[in-house]
């Protein structure tokens, strides 16, 4: 089976204007494949660059090189070279993207904040509210919290707000920040639960877990970024 | 002979000529406001110096002149101006209307319909309807330009939601052959259905303001309005207490100071006329004579 | 209306007071539904930029073409003044940054928010007044407040009232000269999160011009950076806050204060 998505060549480079326009090179030659049904986890040391892979994945970076083919509409577009309205579009139909801290909207209720992107992709409100409702149960969150807005929550309790709504959505692809570092061990436990139900439902998943047990209960294949690292390839 | 230190009409022929020519466009582009280059005239601003520019420019030899304010030939302002151009130009001057040829007035139009070769000469304070909500003439000019009158709707709107109705009595807006929002002058509302096909000629002059506008005979003249709150004219609940006529415009006169009051036609001309036919209202008896001389005039 | 298409298409726009520049050669494009935020400090164009893009300043040169309600793509400054006007006060909305200059003072916030539906032929003081109140509703002024005019008004209720007062006509293009500039913080969030809600609810496209990059972040999903009149950077929103490429927008992202 093709892989929905293809990591080819990819190569982050920052370049730091403000001291003096040093390079930092953090990513050389990087590839791998998504496959369908599957979760990778990208793994290595901290500073490796886990988190840049994944944000250019998510087009939040830019990718200072190489390609990153995806299946989108039934077509492949390169996303390292999409223009923005593309790469939003992919996000609103193709990939999925749990973010480690919740960017917090100014008062909107956890509810509404998990429903969004189903009313953004045309769901009727209740519908969206009430599946809402159903992974916040899930996820244990009181049920007192769900019409307050998540700015005054605690770490744990923002991000099961945030995988929440990262999860109510059925993108074929989903990328995954470190979904669990806040949370207690039966909180883990649903969140890897999830995950293994997006894979029988068929997604493509790709995570950063630095908790090794979650790694292990999910990880179909784990991604070394440390050969991507740019001082090797330069060897 | 002192007026024969005058020109005919006061103002020279070359001023007549151009506020002529203003009038002209003004026939031609009826509502439109042209401007024209007001004179200074030998009275103040506020008592009718366009009116009386307007008069002048268009007053032959043979005219007949009648003028009016607030319905009456025998207020100040009407005695004044009647005076003047029986001085400055000599022409005979009358209080019938049916007489009258050129009849200048100030917030009213006569009862008596107007026949066709009749000119009504309005005085006009402010002659901008906008004025109102844009203070900025150089928009207000664009908003006439393109036709931007929502303004208007906006201060009626304002009128219904703090009084529950329309209760713009008088200077009430207009469209004239559904172009130009013209402003009637201060004449009560009432008056306004004269104004729709009129057989006369009218004429507006703001001396102040330099405007001068105009309705030729047979103009299609709308008061503006609301579907659901439709344009209506004032009703008095009784008949002028001298003549007895209904469906005219009515002026209320104190009697006394003990809150005595009686309701009479503002247009003193009609009113006699009828009187003189033999209409009588209810307290024509006793206060004929007192209150066609000493009228006390509702002050708009 | 074909979303594919732009609904405006900014070309080589360029404004230059004799030798100086207010902003030059600008180009981009506005998609129906999309908000795009141009930042820039104090003297940077994008003020000048909005004005050249919304007819209310003609360039020196360029271009600015616009999709019409009827699929046709015409030249700003070729339509005719009364189109112009006409579009403005239609299909278009202007929020400026003071109130008392997009609003009428003097008269009730009822007719601030009729007024559009009168100049476009609306004779039912009922309907009127229901579209009116259901607007103020929508922008959380309490219908109690229909005959009060603005002048009683808040900072922060006058900001909102002048939105709903441009969105009464259901525009598709609604441009916003930094609306939330001199409101306190927490009026700010709550105005914020309304123009967030009514963008989406009602599709709308919009430019934004701020110099705040957090309203930036909240509302739009394009940027455009200027610095001294020229576009430095433009992209993708978080793009270009998470990760800059651009000399100066490193500089303004990592000016900003973080709580």
């Amino acid at each position: 089976m093709s892989p929905v998505l293809t990591v080819s060549g990819l190569a982050k480079t920052f370049t730091m204007h403000l001291r003096g326009g040093i390079e930092l090179p953090v990513i050389a030659n990087a590839g791998f494949a998504l496959h369908a049904g599957t979760c990778a986890v990208l793994g290595g040391r901290s500073g490796a660059g886990k988190s840049s892979i994944l944000k250019m994945l998510y087009g939040n970076y830019a990718a200072s090189g190489g390609s990153i083919p995806v299946r989108h509409r039934g077509a492949e577009i390169d996303l390292a070279s999409a223009d923005p309205r593309t790469v939003l579009d992919i996000r609103r139909e193709t990939i999925g993207y749990v973010s480690q801290f919740l960017r917090v909207v100014p008062r909107v209720g956890a509810l509404d904040i998990v429903a969004e992107p189903l009313v953004e992709r045309g769901m009727d409100r209740d519908e969206a509210a009430r599946r809402a409702a159903d992974l916040l149960a899930r996820l244990n969150l009181p049920e007192r919290l769900w019409s307050l807005p998540p700015a005054t929550f605690s770490g744990g309790e923002q991000q099961r707000v945030n995988i929440a709504r990262g999860f109510i959505t059925e993108h074929p692809i989903l990328l995954l920040d470190e979904p669990t570092a806040s949370l207690d061990a039966a909180n883990r436990a649903v969140v890897v639960e999830m995950i293994a139900e997006k894979k029988r439902a068929g997604a493509a998943l790709l995570g950063i877990f630095h908790d090794t047990d979650v790694r292990n209960a999910v990880a179909d294949i784990v991604i070394d970024v440390t050969s991507f690292a740019p001082d090797k390839k330069a060897a | 002979m002192t007026a024969a230190t005058y020109n005919f009409a006061y103002l020279d022929e070359q001023t007549k000529r151009m506020i002529r020519r203003a009038i002209l466009k003004g026939i031609a582009i009826p509502g439109y406001q042209v401007p024209f280059a007001s004179r200074e005239m030998p009275m103040p601003y506020g008592w009718g110096t366009g009116g009386v520019q307007v008069t002048a420019a268009i007053l032959g030899p043979d005219d007949v002149l009648k003028v009016i304010d607030q319905g009456a030939d025998d207020t100040t302002n009407a005695v004044s101006i009647r005076k003047f151009f029986q001085r400055v130009a000599g022409i005979e001057t009358t209080t019938n209307t049916a007489d009258a040829t050129i009849i200048q007035t100030r917030h009213r139009i006569p009862e008596t319909p107007l026949q066709e070769g009749q000119v009504l000469v309005y005085q006009v304070p402010i002659p901008e309807p906008l004025r109102f909500l844009e203070p900025r003439e150089t928009e207000t000019r664009k908003m006439h330009a393109l036709e931007e009158y929502g303004l208007m709707h906006v201060k009626l709107y304002e009128d219904i939601a703090r009084n529950g109705h329309i209760a713009t009595t008088y200077a009430y807006p207009v469209k004239v052959e559904g172009r130009y929002v013209m402003d009637p002058s201060p004449t009560p509302k009432f008056d306004n259905p004269k104004m729709h096909m009129s057989e006369a000629l009218q004429l507006f002059g703001a001396g102040r303001e330099k405007r001068i506008y105009a309705l030729p005979p047979h103009t299609d003249v709308v008061s503006l309005d609301f579907e659901d709150h439709p344009f209506e004219v004032q009703r008095f609940d009784r008949p002028c207490a001298l003549c007895g006529a209904e469906q005219v415009y009515l002026d209320e006169v104190v009697l006394d100071d003990r809150g005595g009051r009686m309701f009479v036609c503002s247009d003193s001309d009609h009113c006699e006329t009828r009187q003189a036919e033999g209409f009588r209202g209810e307290l024509a008896g006793e206060k004929l004579d007192a209150s066609t001389s000493d009228r006390t005039e509702e002050v708009i | 209306m074909d979303r594919d298409l732009p609904l405006l298409s900014v070309r080589s726009v360029t404004k230059s007071y004799g030798a100086r520049i207010g902003c030059a050669d600008v180009s981009f494009d506005v998609w129906p539904g999309e908000v795009v935020a141009i930042v820039g400090e104090s003297g940077s164009g994008k003020t000048t930029l909005l004005n050249c893009i919304s007819t209310r300043l003609e360039p020196t040169a360029g271009t600015v073409s616009y999709r019409m309600r009827d699929g046709e793509m015409r030249d700003l400054y070729r339509l005719g003044e009364a189109e112009r006007r006409f579009l403005l006060r239609t299909d278009w909305g202007f929020v400026h940054q003071n109130p008392a200059d997009g609003l009428r003072m003097t008269v009730s916030a009822g007719a601030n928010v009729g007024e559009r539906l009168m100049a476009v032929g609306q004779r039912h003081y009922g309907n009127i007044r229901a579209t009116a109140t259901d607007w103020l509703g929508r922008v959380e002024i309490g219908a109690d407040r229909i005959d009060d005019q603005p002048r009683s008004f808040s900072g922060g209720m006058r900001q909102r009232l002048q939105i709903a007062r441009n969105l009464v006509t259901a525009p598709r293009l609604v441009f916003m000269d930094e609306p939330t500039g001199g409101l306190d913080v927490s009026v700010q969030a709550r105005l914020l999160d309304l123009l967030r809600g009514l963008v989406h609810d009602l599709g709308l496209a919009v430019i934004i011009v701020t110099h705040d990059l957090a309203v930036a972040r909240l509302l739009s999903h394009r940027m455009i950076v200027m610095k001294d009149g020229r576009v430095v950077e433009h992209g993708l929103t978080d793009r270009l806050l998470d990760d800059p490429q651009a000399p100066y927008t490193q500089l303004l992202v990592s000016s900003i204060l973080q709580v």
